[in-house]
């Protein structure tokens, strides 16, 4: 009890952290994937290539490696990041390519006939984007998309590595000055499972709502 | 003799190494029903589609109300805007009707109202609130495609399509999707339009309707335009051996 009176307002400063990691994280991940794949999508074929390379270079290596190289190796290049906003940078490269390819699959279920309509009554390619091609796409890319969110909230702990004070910063500090792992880590567990249910069920709420109209009747 | 709305000369078409159109000429009427016949590949919908440029044609010209589609000069395609403004005279409507399934019928109207006309929300939802009227939907306004028979959402396909008040109709095969019963409905609706005076291009399979209601009749096969007459020329005194054929098989599939 002494612990948790002790450590508790610390713990949830983290979790406030991790909270704020994962929503800003993914919120930018999932920008930078949507401009990803529609850079793929209607730019030329030269960026396509880029984008790709990109794309397989992020996702072929451990999101570790990456925060090191970022944290560590970015000043080499004047890159001169706090813990803070390179861990929010090192999440939003990480998590884009997943969220460019989800999105990417998503606008191959649209049918083309959908969007055949809406360029022959003259719509702009971005009403047309905005309108059609993005709220058709979610219905196969949503599940996908909360998926991958959920999965990035597990991400964030990695955060701690470069001391941005997230909950598993304050869990790794906490046992490392009372020994008690068992507890601590069962705090973090807790804390995690709460938020990740949270988030399925957000989902899952959204989903019914979103596609409400667009599963055919049988 | 009037201008013609839409003049097709010597159309080109390649998908690859298929050659889909070959040399296509033909003049559409202004006024008038214009349907499109001819065996299944023969190259009909991708005729229809040249004409709004949903697929560019390779060579030749298509001119609606005189003015080049697609192209500033040969071989230039024009710019998006140009393009966007051409086919808001055009109005499509498809073998699959290819409503947006998230929006109520009256929004998948007044959808183009509002991004390609820039009309207010209200004037919109009025004006589709019409065009859903007048194709007999006053009631379904509200309901999701996914609530809707198949011939009511051909008909608010069309409703769409009215709703911009085109110059020009295309319909592609706009009942095959359709089961049996639902055919009538979908039909009459293109009746009326072609009475109002609207002018149609219809590739269809419906004999009955290309003999009722058309002023023209083309007939297409291999990617070339066989013949283009009236429909007693081409469904009752056909000169070509090919028309005689497909008309033979057509009425060999339809006799019971
Ligand atoms: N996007 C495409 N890529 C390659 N080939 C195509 C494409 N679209 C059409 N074709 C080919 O062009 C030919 C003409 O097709 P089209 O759809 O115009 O025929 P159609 O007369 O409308 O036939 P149907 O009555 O079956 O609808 C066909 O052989 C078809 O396979
Ligand atoms: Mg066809």
């Amino acid at each position: 009890m002494d612990l948790l009176q002790q450590y508790g307002p610390a713990l949830l400063r983290g979790f406030g952290y991790t909270i704020l990691c994962w929503a800003l994280g993914t919120v930018f991940a999932m920008a930078l994937g949507l401009v990803i794949a529609l850079s793929r999508h209607y730019g030329p074929r030269w960026l396509g290539w880029i984008l790709q390379i990109y794309i397989e270079v992020i996702r072929g290596t451990p999101f570790l490696v990456q925060l090191f190289v970022l944290y560590y190796g970015g000043p080499l290049i004047g890159l001169r990041l706090d813990a803070l906003p390179a861990g929010l940078l090192g999440l939003t490269l990480y998590g884009s390519p997943y969220f460019a390819e989800i999105f990417r699959a998503g606008f191959r279920a649209v049918p083309l006939g959908q969007l055949e309509a809406a360029r022959a009554i003259g719509m702009t390619e971005p009403a047309i984007v905005r309108r059609i091609l993005l709220p058709l796409s979610m219905v196969s890319a949503l599940p996908a998309l909360v998926n991958f969110s959920i999965i990035l909230t597990k991400e964030t702990v990695i955060l701690s590595i470069i001391t941005v004070p997230e909950l598993m910063y304050q869990v790794s500090r906490m046992s490392a000055e009372t020994f008690r792992f068992v507890e601590a880590n069962l705090v973090l567990a807790l804390f995690f499972w709460g938020l990740v249910e949270a988030i399925s069920r957000l989902g899952r709420r959204f989903e019914s709502r979103v596609t409400k109209h667009l599963i055919e009747r049988t | 003799m009037q201008a013609s709305a839409v003049e097709i000369q010597k159309v080109n078409k390649h998908f690859g190494p298929f050659h889909a159109l070959k040399d296509v000429d033909l003049s559409i009427p202004p006024g008038r029903v214009t349907c499109l016949i001819g065996p299944s590949g023969s190259g009909k919908s991708t005729l229809l589609r040249c004409i709004n440029f949903l697929e560019p044609y390779d060579s030749g010209e298509i001119r609606i109300d005189g003015r080049l589609m697609g192209y500033d000069a040969p071989g230039r395609k024009m710019g998006g805007r140009a393009l966007r403004e051409m086919r808001r005279s055009i109005g499509m409507v498809f073998q699959q009707f290819n409503l947006w399934p998230h929006m109520t019928a009256r929004e998948n109207v007044a959808e183009g109202l509002i991004r390609v006309r820039g009309m207010s929300r209200a004037d919109a939802a009025t004006r589709a609130a019409a065009a859903l009227a007048k194709v007999g939907l006053a009631d379904k306004m509200d309901n999701h495609p996914s609530r809707l028979s198949g011939g009511q959402q051909q008909r608010v396909a069309i409703a769409r399509a009215i709703a911009m008040e085109p110059r020009l109709m295309l319909f592609d095969e706009p009942t095959s999707a359709l089961d049996p019963e639902l055919v009538g409905e979908v039909l009459s609706v293109m009746k009326t339009l072609a009475s109002e005076g609207m002018t149609m291009v219809v590739v269809t399979h419906e004999m009955g309707f290309a003999a009722h209601v058309a002023d023209r009749v083309a007939f297409m096969e291999r990617g070339e335009l066989v013949a283009a007459d009236t429909p007693a020329a081409i469904l009752h005194q056909p000169q070509d051996p090919r028309i005689q054929s497909f008309l033979r098989t057509y009425h060999e599939r339809n006799s019971f």
